[in-house]
C-alpha cells in the first residue's frame, strides 16, 4: 500500500516536472533520495550524531519490518490463490473482496491460541528457536537492492554475506528440533539440517558464476554491471544451466515443496515445528516466507539485474523508455515473477525421498555446477559473453 | 561517546558473557549455542574494524559449518538430559590447575603484547580486494599449501568412512 502511494507520488511529481525539466530530473526522485532527505533533516535537527545513527537504524529497522508483514500478507494470500489456481479450485473467497482478508483472519487466530509449551523440553532454547530462526532471515535483508542506492548495508561482499548468513537458519531449525524433545521434531531437524548443508554448495557455486562475470561480489556492482543487458541474457547457456541449479538448490535451502522433507507430514505429523502453536508456530511460518523472498529478490538481482530496467545493447531510445519505469516496480516484477515459479513447484512435483535427495545433490547439481563454474571462467577470460 | 564505542561495549561484554556461558553451562548443547553466540560477538568487533571478509569467513567457517556439526554429534550421543560424567576429586584438580596455567600464559602473552591502534573509519586492511591481492602475490605458496592439505584431509575421510562391500548379492543397500 504504502509502495504504491509512493508510486503515485513520483507519477505526480513526474507529470508537474516533464515539461520543464530533463528526464535525468525524474530519475533522481527515487527512494535514495527520500531516504538522504529524511537522513538531513535528522542530522539538522539533532545534534547528536550518535543519536541520529541510532534513530536512522531504527527507523531502517521498523519500515524493514512492517516491509516484512505486508509482504507476508501477501505471499501467504498469493500462495493460497496460486494452489487453487493449480488444482483447479477457487482458494480462498470468504473474507473480504476474492479472500483477500483471509490473511488477517489467520493471524487473528494464531495470535490468540494458546502457545503451549511441552513440560519435558529444553525451555531456553524452545523459545530461542523461532527467534533465531527469523532473525537469520531478517538478516539476509540487508544487501538486497531495491531500488537504485536504496540498500540497507551495501556490504562489498553482499553475495558471501548473504549465502553465511542463510545458514544460520540450520542453527535455528537444529535447536527447534532438539529442544522439543521428540523424535519426530528431531528427525525433521536432522534431514533439515543435511539438506540445508549440502544444498548450499550449489547455491553458492551458481552465484559464482555471476561473480566470476561481474568482477565483484558486491550487490550494487553486480546490478551495474547489468546496465547494457542481464546476465541471463548476456551469459548465454552456462548462465542459465546456473540460473535453473539456482532455482533448484535454493527451493531446498528454504525446505519448501518438493524438498519439504524436514517436515513431511505423513512421516514426521509436523517435522521440526511439530511441538509449535499460536505465535511461535507463526515465526516459522512467517520466517519460510521471508526467506522465500529473499531467494527470489536474490535471483533476480543477480540473474536479472534487479532494478535495472530492461536495457538491450545500445538501443538507446528504447532503453530510455524503460527507464520510465521506476527501479522498484523493475525489482518486484522480477522477484514477483520468480515467486510465481517456486510457488508453482510445490504443486507440480512430487515430494523426494532422502537418499533421491542427497543423489540429486551431490551426483548431479554439485557437478554439474562445478563443470559450469569452469566454463564460465573459461567464457569470461576469453570475453564470449556480450 | 562514540557509536563505534557503545557497539564496542556491547559487543565485548556479549562475548565475554557468552564464554563464559560455553564453560559454565551444564548442558553440552547449551555450550554449542553459547560458542555460536561468542563467534558472532567477535564478527562484530572485525567489522568494527571494517575486516568484512573476515566477519563473514568466522560467521560461515565457524558458527555455520562447524558448529552446526558440533550440534549433529551432540545431538546424535546426548538424547537424555544431564547425562553428564561425574569426575573423581583428582580429575578436578588436575583441571583447574591446568585450565589455570593456560589463562596465565594469555594473559601474559596479552599484556606484554604490542598495541596497536586501529583507525576504525579509514583502514582497509580487511577488505576482499587487499587480502586477495596478500594471499595470491606474497603468501601464494602457503595458501596453495594449505590447500592441498584440506583436499587431504577430504579425501582421508572419504577413505576411512568408505565402507567395504560387505552386502551379498540380491540384498537391497540401505544408504
Amino acid at each position: 500500500m504504502e509502495l504504491l502511494i509512493l508510486f503515485r507520488n513520483q507519477r505526480l511529481i513526474l507529470h508537474l516536472h516533464f515539461k520543464t525539466n530533463t528526464v535525468n530530473q525524474f530519475l533522481t526522485i527515487s527512494f535514495s533520495s527520500i531516504a538522504a532527505a529524511i537522513h538531513n533533516w535528522l542530522a539538522l535537527s539533532i545534534p547528536n550524531e550518535t543519536l541520529v545513527k541510532v534513530i536512522d537504524l531504527t527507523i531502517t529497522g521498523v519500515l524493514l519490518l512492517g516491509f516484512l508483514v505486508i509482504l507476508c500478507f501477501f505471499l501467504g494470500y498469493m500462495e493460497r490463490k496460486v494452489a487453487g489456481f493449480m488444482q483447479a479450485r477457487y482458494g480462498p473467497n470468504r473474507v473480504g473482496p476474492y479472500g483477500s482478508l483471509q490473511i488477517v483472519a489467520d493471524t487473528v487466530k494464531l495470535l490468540f491460541k494458546e502457545g503451549l509449551t511441552p513440560k519435558a523440553s529444553d525451555k531456553f532454547l524452545f523459545h530461542l528457536a523461532p527467534v533465531i530462526i527469523v532473525v537469520a532471515s531478517l538478516l539476509v535483508m540487508a544487501p538486497i537492492a531495491f531500488a537504485s542506492n536504496f540498500q540497507i548495508w551495501d556490504i562489498s561482499i553482499g553475495v558471501l554475506y548473504m549465502s553465511s548468513v542463510s545458514s544460520i537458519a540450520v542453527i535455528g531449525i537444529l535447536m527447534a528440533g532438539y529442544s522439543s524433545y521428540n523424535k519426530y521434531s528431531l528427525l525433521g531437524a536432522m534431514r533439515s539440517g543435511a539438506q540445508i548443508v549440502s544444498y548450499e554448495l550449489s547455491v553458492g557455486l551458481s552465484l559464482i558464476a555471476i561473480v566470476i562475470l561481474s568482477g565483484s561480489l558486491q550487490l550494487s556492482h553486480i546490478v551495474e554491471s547489468q546496465r547494457d543487458g542481464w546476465w541471463i541474457y548476456k551469459g548465454h547457456l552456462p548462465i542459465i544451466i546456473s540460473f535453473v541449479i539456482f532455482l533448484i538448490a535454493s527451493t531446498a535451502e528454504i525446505n519448501r515443496a518438493p524438498f519439504d522433507l524436514a517436515e513431511a507430514e505423513q512421516e514426521l505429523t509436523a517435522g521440526f515445528h511439530t511441538e509449535y502453536s499460536g505465535m511461535k508456530f507463526a515465526m516459522f511460518l512467517l520466517a519460510e516466507y521471508i526467506n522465500l523472498f529473499v531467494v527470489s529478490a536474490i535471483a533476480a538481482t543477480i540473474f536479472f539485474g534487479g532494478w535495472m530496467p530492461f536495457h538491450l545493447g545500445h538501443w538507446e531510445a528504447f532503453n530510455h523508455i524503460m527507464n520510465f519505469i521506476p527501479g522498484f516496480i523493475w525489482f518486484f516484477g522480477k522477484t514477483f515473477f520468480i515467486i510465481f515459479i517456486i510457488m508453482q513447484f510445490r504443486w507440480t512435483f512430487p515430494r523426494l525421498r532422502v537418499d533421491q535427495l542427497l543423489t540429486l545433490e551431490w551426483k548431479y547439481l554439485l557437478p554439474i555446477s562445478m563443470v559450469n563454474t569452469i566454463l564460465v571462467t573459461v567464457m569470461a577470460i576469453m570475453g564470449w559473453h556480450f | 561517546m562514540d557509536f563505534y564505542d557503545i557497539l564496542f561495549w556491547i559487543l565485548s561484554v556479549m562475548a565475554v558473557g557468552c564464554a563464559l556461558g560455553v564453560v559454565l553451562s551444564r548442558n553440552p548443547i547449551h555450550s554449542v549455542i553459547f560458542l555460536i553466540l561468542t563467534f558472532f560477538a567477535i564478527s562484530g568487533h572485525y567489522l568494527i574494524m571494517n575486516a568484512q571478509f573476515l566477519a563473514i569467513v568466522n560467521i560461515i567457517v565457524y558458527a555455520g559449518a562447524i558448529m552446526v556439526l558440533f550440534l549433529y554429534i551432540l545431538m546424535l550421543m546426548n538424547l537424555n538430559a544431564d547425562a553428564e560424567p561425574q569426575k573423581g576429586l583428582l580429575v578436578q584438580i588436575a583441571g583447574i590447575l591446568s585450565g589455570g596455567t593456560l589463562f596465565l600464559v594469555l594473559l601474559a602473552a596479552t599484556k606484554s603484547a604490542h598495541n596497536e591502534e586501529i583507525n576504525k573509519v579509514s583502514t582497509n586492511v580487511g577488505l576482499i580486494t587487499n587480502l586477495g591481492k596478500l594471499l595470491f602475490t606474497k603468501y601464494v605458496l602457503p595458501f596453495e599449501i594449505s590447500s592441498v592439505l584440506f583436499l587431504t584431509a577430504m579425501i582421508g575421510a572419504i577413505v576411512i568412512g568408505k565402507k567395504e562391500p560387505q552386502l551379498k548379492n540380491g540384498e537391497e543397500h540401505i544408504a
